[in-house]
């Protein structure tokens, strides 16, 4: 299988910080991987690298074998990216968005038309389709962003934490949006805080820390690390007492109780584990301090 | 949560063809009518362009006019002053479309396309060339309304028009540079205020010798005063005299810094980071 996406000894560093540290990454053709990442991570500098926005310290990054340095032109020509904040015209309309993109992306005049049209049925923004886009709600805009993205059909899709503030339905059917495109045979690489959104679309996942990969494979291996469920004793103030990871079946969850000190007391719930728990797993430390209670 | 995704089943990289690329025209084009949408989108900045030297030529036609010239035809000398204002305010539009392009998400989706980004500017310029021009002829019938009586030969009304031109065309990239070096869209509003002041130290509205001698030498000096002289020239048929070599030299001269300025802050601003 070939490689769509390569990143060698990347580096990258902003005023004394350094975001990315020696960062290799491979996507191959047709994949699809999930850079799970806390916030400060190197998410969005390694998209800003990929798509051309950003120029690496040192290191190679290449895209459908294309230098994204060198021959950034010819990477532009092979991507797309929807990245975290909207990149859309709040003056015209959501079809006149379409349109315009489309012209720019190479369209034909009419082609345009149509496959705007297409778009906007397919991610039911029609009612909306001809109101000014700074009307439309967080939901509309980021499907409206992704549409447009996806308006010349490109072969490789950045995604940058495409979910981020969205309501549990909307997410819904971004994720069948994304789901969709990946089977059509898009390479795409998204990033996200949430180890749910990786574990539903990517088939590979990459943990990023502190600019570094620190884990990488499939959703199941990485899951093997953390176990598929965590055993929460809250106390009872409601307080997190302890947790413990445990793998979904009944012995495993005997073997976590067992393994409960004597004497301890308050209420038990299982839950899913978050990114935290796999940090906590791969890493030895939690991801930061602030994203405890972010579970996706 | 734990149905796990199927590996792939398309392994060719060419599994999706990528699309064809915009031609520059195309791509100019398209931006174009994307600020001309805007335009009708937003009217407000046509109205103003529109309202407020038509409202300062009828203060000074009627409130002061009979006070600087008793006799009345004061009309006739502050119209072409009006025009230059007209045009100032229609531009100063610019600074702040291009400041918000800048700070918007928008500006980095098409630097990650396969275009020349700066076009985005040229799309922004060109839309204000033709909103202006379109101010401009609607205050002049404002002003014939009024009482306004130019005498210029077809021939010399073209001239005008092409001089104006010349002059919206400089003044608006100089706004689109404001713009561009601009940290937010409400800065480029107020960096672009000081060009508005301009017109008043010029023999706009009354002739440079009332003023004291050291203005006189800013008035006679700064650009604006030859290309409303050759304006009134060629309307009226007053004394061109080398106005009008000046006012298309200093059209020439203030676009080509405010271009070479433009591409340099737009290099500065979204180059690669």
């Amino acid at each position: 299988m070939s490689t769509a996406i390569a990143l060698r000894g990347i580096s990258k560093t902003y005023g004394g910080t350094t975001v990315l540290h020696g960062l290799d990454l491979e996507v191959a053709a047709g994949g699809v991987l999930a850079l799970l990442g806390p916030n400060g991570a190197g998410k969005t500098t390694t998209i800003g690298i990929l798509s051309t926005l950003v120029a690496p310290d040192s290191g190679t990054a290449t895209v459908c074998g294309h230098d994204v340095v060198r021959e950034a032109d010819a990477v532009r020509r092979v991507i797309s990216v929807t990245g975290q904040s909207s990149a859309v015209d709040g003056v015209l309309s959501g079809r006149q968005n379409l349109r315009m993109m489309g012209r720019l992306g190479g369209l034909g005049r009419r082609a345009a038309r149509e496959r705007a049209d297409q778009l906007l049925d397919r991610f039911s923004l029609d009612a909306a389709a001809d109101k000014r886009v700074s009307t439309y709600s967080g939901g509309m805009r980021r499907k409206l962003d992704l549409a447009i993205s996806l308006i010349g059909t490109p072969p490789v899709v950045f995604l940058d934490e495409p979910t981020t503030g969205l309501d549990t339905r909307s997410r819904q059917s971004l994720w069948d949006e994304i789901r969709t495109l990946a089977d059509a045979g898009t390479t795409v690489l998204l990033t996200t805080q949430y180890l749910e959104e990786a574990d539903r679309l990517a088939d590979r996942i990459a943990v990023l820390e502190h600019g570094a990969i620190v884990a990488d494979g499939t959703a199941a291996e990485l899951k093997a690390r953390v176990g598929s469920e965590v055993l929460a004793l809250h106390g009872a103030s409601g307080d997190t007492v302890l947790e413990v990871p445990t793998d979904g079946t009944l012995d495993g969850l005997r073997a976590a109780l067992a393994a409960l000190p004597a004497g301890v007391s308050g209420s038990v719930a299982l839950r899913s584990p978050s990114l935290d728990d796999v940090f906590l797993a791969v890493t030895g430390s939690p991801a930061t301090p602030e994203l405890v209670d972010q579970k996706g | 949560m734990t149905t796990l995704t199927s590996t792939p089943t398309t392994s060719a990289p060419a599994g999706v063809a990528p699309a064809p690329v915009a031609s520059r025209l195309t791509v100019t084009g398209t931006f174009i009518a994307r600020s001309l949408l805007h335009t009708l989108r937003t009217p407000d900045a046509l109205i103003m362009a529109i309202a407020l030297p038509t409202m300062l030529m009828l203060l000074f036609t009627f409130v002061f006019g009979g006070a600087i010239e008793p006799g009345g035809g004061y009309v006739d000398y502050v119209v072409p002053g009006i025009i230059l204002l007209c045009a100032g305010f229609g531009a100063a539009s610019t600074a702040v479309d291009v400041a918000n392009d800048m700070t918007e998400g928008i500006i980095d989706r098409f630097r990650t396309m396969p275009i020349r980004a700066a076009s985005v500017i040229t799309g922004h310029v060109v839309a204000s060339l033709v909103r202006n021009l379109v101010a401009t002829a609607i205050v002049i019938a404002v002003a014939v309304l009024v009482g306004f009586r130019p005498t210029g030969s077809p021939l010399e009304w073209v001239a005008m028009f092409a001089l104006v031109a010349a002059y919206i065309l400089a003044i608006t990239y100089l706004f689109a540079a404001i713009g561009l070096a601009a940290s937010s869209p409400e800065a480029a509003s107020g960096y672009g205020f000081f060009l508005m002041f301009l017109p008043y130290l010029s023999s706009a509205f009354v002739p440079v010798d009332s003023m004291p001698e050291w203005l006189q030498w800013v008035a006679e000096n700064q650009p604006l005063t030859p290309i409303i002289e050759t304006i009134r020239g060629l309307l009226l048929g007053t004394e061109i005299g080398n106005s009008g070599w000046l006012a298309v030299g200093w059209c020439a001269f203030i676009l080509v810094v405010a271009v070479v300025l433009t591409r340099i802050l737009f290099r500065a601003k979204a180059g690669r980071r």
